[in-house]
């Protein structure tokens, strides 16, 4: 490849890449620290019983991570098996109540697509060391990443695991090298920015998924988010998603959307993330009538549906359209990209890049509203489906009907994503590879697609096109101070929040027509009897009066 | 038989009278607007509003009901056809022909036959509906877990809607009768200060006068 080219794709990838490399410029993974900020609320864990300056076993010279994971379960003797449990390192889970098998490492996407097949990159975000293929070794401990998760001092980073296009090597060079002993003699509990290195950026850019995770949250104000507030409750995210033998409470794969156990017994819930289980099933302090009200609404609304009027606040957009037909324009032949969104904290955001397509943003949206029973269908590699009709990645059920299903607030995001149309499946793209079939880098997406199929032995008609997807996500962080939440009548009015809720007849919002019809033809009619009885008393001959 | 100014509505009797025209104002004013209606309230403040003015309302005619039952004044309401043909045709005809009202006011019925039916009907029909749905209304998220809940819900919003059309109907009705004698204040004087014209017997006339001075204007 000619040096200018080889140049000048390594800019466009740079671009395209641009979250990982804003990462890898010194908030990989936590911000650099000005001062001594204060701990974050980390639940039972916080204090801790031991000095990590103090231990010999990470006095030791380090060359890489895997030696420092060695050196942490020499005394965290049972820590890898649990952790080995949880999805940060299994990237699957098999939905107990679907069985379907979930999990980035069999799920499309429809953002960046597929995680699958394209690990040397995407597993940047798994809590472990080298996957890039299917060769990586689940069994060995010392692959797991501590210390993405556990660095306090910022400069920890990781890279791709493998090199990617030639030209993608380029942007992951030049960094600093880790001095592992510093960060391993100052690990701690995660704080918001640990997990916020991928949980902030996942979709490929800061709330580009999610829409209420967001980089925002590493330093929030109390109008941001009430509990992750940094001058006020500073909760860390553990806070909230407890953990148990390092596995996290709160599942997007298996949402609990209606908690009516509450706080039980002191201590001894460990196994949900609503907010139910601190506030308690009657969380409305009962100081007027309108409080026993509001109370009563939690076997129907979501506390989420009411205390974040809107998601993607604080200055940083998510992307809610996403067009991957427009993707792989070249010019003069290489790849570039388009500024056109410049978000509330005054930072640009590409609308048009040429390795993913054309992007719409949004910032303060206000959420789409479903009953919904925690229960998501997804749309995997072997779903067939009608590619003429847009189809839901992760379709969720729900209804009035249903005792575990209640208001929920979401982020429908909507793309158009490359599938087979021979087969009227998904599919799995090939985007990050060395080879020449890679998207990024190649732009050919016949290609890319006819390679992602082969490597896991999948049927490609070799048709491929694009079909309209959905995809539905919960809100439930960025929870507004109780002064911003939503009133009574922004639902309780016609064209208010709940407009296009089914199921249930709500005061306010719905109307019998014909009643009212009635009864105002009663009333008028009533007035115009009265009337006409008033005006012939009026006219009439009175007669013999007395 | 002797024309006698009698107190007939009691002080009670009185404050119970104008105490539920305000409550029904309240809560005709913040029901219409709960239903949309109207926006001159919060959904909020209308729901407190409502809400306070029903449980006031119940708890007054908890207490008119026990005063009915043990005053005996009940029996004011029992329905009866004697005189209904000339109160009716008296409000279809005579009236346009300068005639005088047909009845005469007895101690122990004080409403004329039309009276006394509509107001049996508002308090063992209209009323009841109006409150027992709006209980069962108010008290939907005990209830909403039975089967077909969201069905009975909308019955139930509709029969509340309903019936509060009925009564505004009646009370505009109610009103305009105010005005059909003499004058509007001669109707509403009795249940300020609680006197009126009665045709006493003889047998009542002496009773009162001996044992209940004061009932005698």
């Amino acid at each position: 490849m000619r040096p200018v080219l080889r140049f000048s794709l390594a800019l466009l990838l740079f671009a395209g890449l641009a979250p990982f490399a804003v990462m890898g410029e010194g908030q990989w993974p936590t911000p650099p620290v000005e001062g001594k900020p204060p701990p974050q609320i980390s639940g039972p864990l916080s204090g801790g019983t031991g000095d990590h300056t103090k231990y010999e076993a990470l006095k030791q010279p380090f060359a890489s991570g895997p030696e420092v994971t060695k050196a942490c379960l020499s005394c965290h003797t049972e820590t890898g098996k649990h952790f080995m449990k949880n999805i940060h390192w299994t990237w699957e889970y098999r939905n107990p109540d679907t069985g379907q098998l979930l999990g980035k490492k069999h799920l499309i996407n429809n953002f960046c697509t597929n995680a699958r097949g394209n690990e040397g990159m995407c597993a940047q975000c798994h809590a472990g060391y080298g996957w890039k293929d299917e060769s990586f070794d689940f069994t060995n401990e010392d692959n797991i990443d501590c210390l993405v998760c556990h660095d306090t001092t910022g400069t920890y980073y990781k890279t791709p695991n493998s090199a990617g296009s030639p030209a993608c090597s380029v942007m992951f060079e030049g960094k600093p090298p880790i001095d592992y002993n510093l960060v391993a003699e100052n690990v701690g509990l995660p704080e918001r920015a640990n997990c916020g290195t991928c949980h902030f950026n996942g979709g490929g850019g800061d709330n580009v998924k999610h829409g209420d995770l967001s980089s925002a949250l590493k330093n929030p104000p109390r109008e941001l988010d009430v509990h992750m507030d940094a001058k006020g409750l500073n909760f860390a995210c553990t806070a909230c998603h407890i953990t148990k033998s390092h596995v996290w409470a709160g599942s997007r794969y298996h949402v609990l959307s209606k908690d009516m156990e509450g706080t039980g017994k002191p201590g001894q819930r460990r196994d949900v993330a609503t907010c139910e289980s601190c506030h308690g099933t009657a969380p409305h302090p009962v100081d007027s009538l309108a409080a026993f009200k509001r109370n009563d609404h939690i076997s129907s609304v979501a506390c989420q549906t009411c205390h974040i009027p809107e998601f993607a606040r604080g200055g940083v957009a998510t992307i809610t359209n996403w067009d991957w037909r427009t993707a792989g324009k070249l010019r003069n032949g290489e790849g570039y990209h388009e500024h056109g969104y410049t978000q509330g904290n005054g930072e640009e955001r590409y609308t048009y890049k040429s390795i993913k397509g054309d992007f719409t943003y949004g910032e303060n949206l206000v959420p789409l509203y479903r009953w919904f029973d925690g229960q998501m269908q997804y749309t995997t590699i072997d779903t067939k489906f009608n590619v003429a009709k847009p189809v839901a990645i992760n379709d969720f059920t729900g209804s009035r009907e249903n005792a575990d299903s209640r208001i929920w607030p979401f982020k429908k995001m909507t793309t158009w994503l490359p599938a087979d149309m021979g087969n009227g499946t998904l599919v799995y793209t090939h985007l990050w590879g060395e080879d020449d079939d890679s998207y990024w880098g190649n732009y050919d997406m016949g290609k890319a697609i006819a390679h992602g199929m082969k490597k896991f032995g999948l049927p490609y008609s070799g048709e491929f096109g694009f079909v309209e997807t959905f995809s539905y996500w919960p809100i439930t962080h960025m929870v507004s101070p109780k002064e911003d939440a939503l009133s009574c009548q922004d639902c309780h009015a016609e064209q208010g929040r709940l407009q296009g809720v089914e199921g249930v007849y709500m005061p306010g919002r719905d109307h019998n027509r014909w009643l009212d019809l009635i009864g105002t033809i009663a009333v008028f009619g009533t007035l115009i009897v009265i009337l006409g009885h008033a005006l012939v008393r009026i006219v009439a001959p009175k007669g013999a009066k007395h | 038989m002797a024309i006698r100014r009698v107190r007939i509505f009691s002080l009670f009797e009185r404050f119970w009278h104008w105490s539920q025209m305000l409550l029904i104002v309240i809560l005709m004013f913040s029901g219409f607007g709960l239903h949309g209606f109207h926006h001159l309230l919060g959904f909020e403040q209308a729901v407190t509003l409502h809400t306070l003015a029903a449980f006031s309302l119940l708890l007054l005619w908890a207490f008119s009901i026990f005063w009915l039952f043990t005053t005996r004044n009940w029996r004011h309401f029992i329905p009866t056809v004697k005189g209904m043909w000339q109160v009716l045709r008296f409000y279809s005809f005579g009236i346009f022909q300068g005639e005088h009202h047909p009845y005469r006011k007895a101690y122990w019925r004080k409403h004329n036959p039309l009276q006394a039916l509509a107001y049996l009907m508002l308090k063992i029909v209209l009323f009841p509906l109006i409150w027992i749905s709006g209980l069962v209304y108010l008290f939907y998220f005990l209830w909403r877990d039975i089967p077909h809940a969201t069905q009975v819900l909308d019955g139930v919003a509709l029969i509340h809607t309903g019936a509060a059309f009925t009564i505004v109907v009646f009370v505009m009705i109610h009103v305009y009768m105010l005005t059909t004698g003499h004058s509007f204040k001669e109707h509403v004087m009795p249940m300020i200060n609680g006197f009126d014209e009665v045709d006493l017997t003889p047998e009542e006339e002496a009773y009162l006068l001996k044992d209940q001075p004061e009932v005698l204007g």
